[in-house]
């Protein structure tokens, strides 16, 4: 759940505790208020009564509330001592209404030329049911009013204010240190987001830099290496040139040059690697993978048949895709010699092409290999000593360079798939 | 033939010059930029061999000072960085031929004899021994007269064991210049030995034999 959505829902939950609370002591405050008012009018009444009566006598005679709004008895003088004056609520039938509806009723007492009454007042209160009903369904319109407002302003603004942010995730999906992508924070005013751009900015510069720096050890230690390498190798084969040694000499000179090769082959790897990754293989053209593949598969075949493996080449379709030539190369050269050098000895290494696909199966050990695990570097599939671990993690890097999917499957034949997006 | 080796490694030095003197050629040294410049500007050389990283200078710099000198000699960058920007701009600014290091002692020479065979156009005159003789140009072959056909490996082997004919041709070395860098990783050198094999059957009737030494390589001998 989005943060944003998650502050709705609290404010949501909040609010309804928070609306009938509310609501209880605005309706008492107001009914109280009301009891208030009516109350002072018909005070009110009583003193224009009193006013009144010099002058017109016969308001004392008024008994029928109906007629009058008020309702007069007399009373004993004993009563008139003991009385108070009272407010009452009670029912009324009303004619507009047709139903008992409640009234405020007040009774008081007068002395007047020493006659005692007491006189009884009312008026038309408010109908609570009604004042209730209305209550709640404005509440209801209030909080649903409240929430769509608030889901809209969340939407709306908070959206606009976290857009920084996301931004900022976007990029870091996307991110990969070994290629060069520069994060673009967005300018904003608030705190937070200043913060969290300037220390994820400053987290991928440190990175990049470590990054980048192990990178140039690892060129510069296999280029350092490159020397001393050539100078034994060819010290080495001077030597088993020029004198007449006997075969054993010959021989174990013969694994020692064999050894320093290993070590050749593996630093050049090593090499290969980092510059695919510093992107030094900038110049692309259109490669015909029909005719590439061909000619590979034309330089494997010796190897092929050394193990009694048949190397089977079917173009479905023509394939050509912009990339540098010599990676191209590589890339199918070490998928074909994986196959070949994994591969069951009299059997078939099976290449297709279609248009957007390249696959290489080979027969092999009976069980599926851990795809996640497969492209590593380092990771050796067999005992194989003059494998140096790295072929599969070089056309692994060479197809991430190009946006080509390099994938592993195993039905029946272990089958490495290149799928080309044009 | 007069060779000059730029190379401020002094073993490596050592190693290039021993070689190519067992080949016959005049070998001359150079192991700064300095006194590359010197003897370059005096004297004529058939072919330069030049390592671009030099401690007092850019490898590269002899190169456009060769240019602009009007020099015509066949040049070879030696390099242990093998970086396509240096092999592209050594290539433009007129080498012959970009060999990273470590490189087999037999391709050092087998690319020297190819820039001086460019060069001096050897390329027209036919290549003799024994009974066999080569036609570059065309890549034919023929034993007393009669032609044989041999396909691109066979062509390819026949010739770098003929460039490299005073010397023991290791496996490993044949089956780089022959099937490229990239059959490396293969499980043994072992599978070159079916064309060798092929090869033979061709050259029956010749008066050289390509010989297996222990297991190691091979050498060619004439019978």
């Amino acid at each position: 759940m989005k943060l944003l959505n998650h502050t709705s829902k609290y404010l949501a939950i909040l609010l309804v505790p928070l609306i009938t609370i509310w609501a209880f002591i605005f309706y008492y405050a107001m009914l109280d208020e009301i009891y208030d008012s009516l109350d002072d009018g018909l005070e009110n009444q009583k003193i224009l009564l009193l006013g009144k009566l010099p002058t017109n006598p016969e308001i004392l005679e008024h008994n029928d509330l109906d007629l009058w709004n008020h309702d007069i008895t007399p009373i004993s003088k004993n009563y008139y001592e003991r009385f108070e004056d009272r407010y009452s609520d009670t029912l009324m039938y009303m004619l507009n209404e047709k139903d008992f509806e409640p009234v405020r009723v007040y009774e008081t007492k007068l002395a007047y030329n020493d006659q005692y009454y007491k006189v009884k007042f009312i008026t038309s209160m408010v109908e609570e049911d009604d004042l209730i009903q209305d209550l709640v369904m404005y509440l209801i319109i209030l909080y649903v009013s409240l929430m769509i407002t608030i889901v809209i302003l969340n939407n709306l603004m908070l959206k606009k204010i976290w857009r920084p942010f996301h931004s900022l995730m976007r990029q870091l999906r996307d991110f990969r240190i070994e290629k060069n992508h520069q994060i673009q924070t967005m300018d904003t005013t608030i705190e937070e987001f200043k913060l969290l751009n300037t220390s994820i900015t400053a987290l991928i510069d440190q990175s990049r830099a470590r990054y980048l720096e192990q990178q140039h050890f690892i060129e510069n230690a296999a280029h350092e290496l490159q020397t001393p390498l050539a100078i034994s190798i060819n010290k080495l084969e001077l030597f088993l040139e020029k004198t007449n040694l006997p075969e054993a000499d010959v021989k174990t000179m013969a694994s020692i040059l064999d050894n320093l090769g290993r070590l050749t082959r593996l630093n050049k790897s090593l090499l290969l690697l980092s510059k695919i990754e510093n992107r030094q293989f900038v110049d692309e053209e259109i490669i015909d993978f029909n005719k590439l593949t061909a000619e590979v598969i034309d330089d494997f075949d010796d190897l092929a048949s050394h193990k009694n493996n048949v190397l089977y080449l079917k173009s479905v379709s023509k394939l050509t895709f912009q990339m540098n030539r010599d990676l191209a190369v590589i890339l199918l050269t070490n998928l074909i010699k994986n196959a070949i050098v994994h591969g069951q000895q009299n059997n078939t290494v099976t290449i297709i092409i279609h248009e957007n696909l390249i696959s290489v199966s080979n027969f092999g050990v009976a069980e599926a290999l851990d795809s996640d695990t497969i492209f590593s570097r380092f990771k050796k599939l067999s005992h194989d000593k003059r494998s140096t671990g790295l072929g599969l993690a070089i056309a692994k890097a060479i197809s991430e360079k190009y946006g080509i999917h390099l994938d592993y499957a195993y039905t029946e034949q272990h089958v490495f798939s290149l799928h080309f997006h044009k | 033939m007069k060779l000059l080796i730029i190379e401020d490694e002094p073993e490596m030095l050592e190693n290039m010059a021993q070689t190519l003197e067992r080949e016959h050629y005049i070998v001359e040294t150079a192991s700064d930029y300095k006194s590359a410049l010197h003897k370059i500007a005096v004297y004529d050389y058939d072919c330069i061999l030049l390592d671009i990283s030099l401690p007092d200078g850019n490898g590269l710099e002899l190169l456009k000072e060769l240019k602009l000198r009007g020099k015509n000699e066949g040049i070879i960058i030696v390099s242990a960085k093998d970086s396509l920007d240096d092999r592209l701009e050594g290539l433009n600014l007129g080498a012959d031929d970009y060999l990273p290091k470590p490189f087999h002692m037999a391709e050092l020479h087998a690319r020297v004899k190819a820039v001086l065979r460019r060069r001096h156009f050897e390329g027209n005159q036919h290549i003799h021994i024994g009974n066999v003789s080569i036609q570059p140009e065309s890549r034919q072959v023929t034993i007393d007269d009669n032609e044989i056909v041999l396909n691109r490996k066979e062509y390819d082997i026949l010739m770098y064991l003929i460039t490299n004919k005073t010397r023991l041709v290791t496996k490993s070395a044949l089956a780089e210049h022959v099937w490229g860098d990239h059959i490396d990783q293969s499980d043994s050198f072992d599978f070159i030995y079916s064309q060798i094999k092929n090869l033979r059957k061709k050259l029956e009737h010749a008066t050289i034999s390509i010989e297996a030494v222990y297991g190691v390589g091979y050498k060619l001998e004439s019978i």
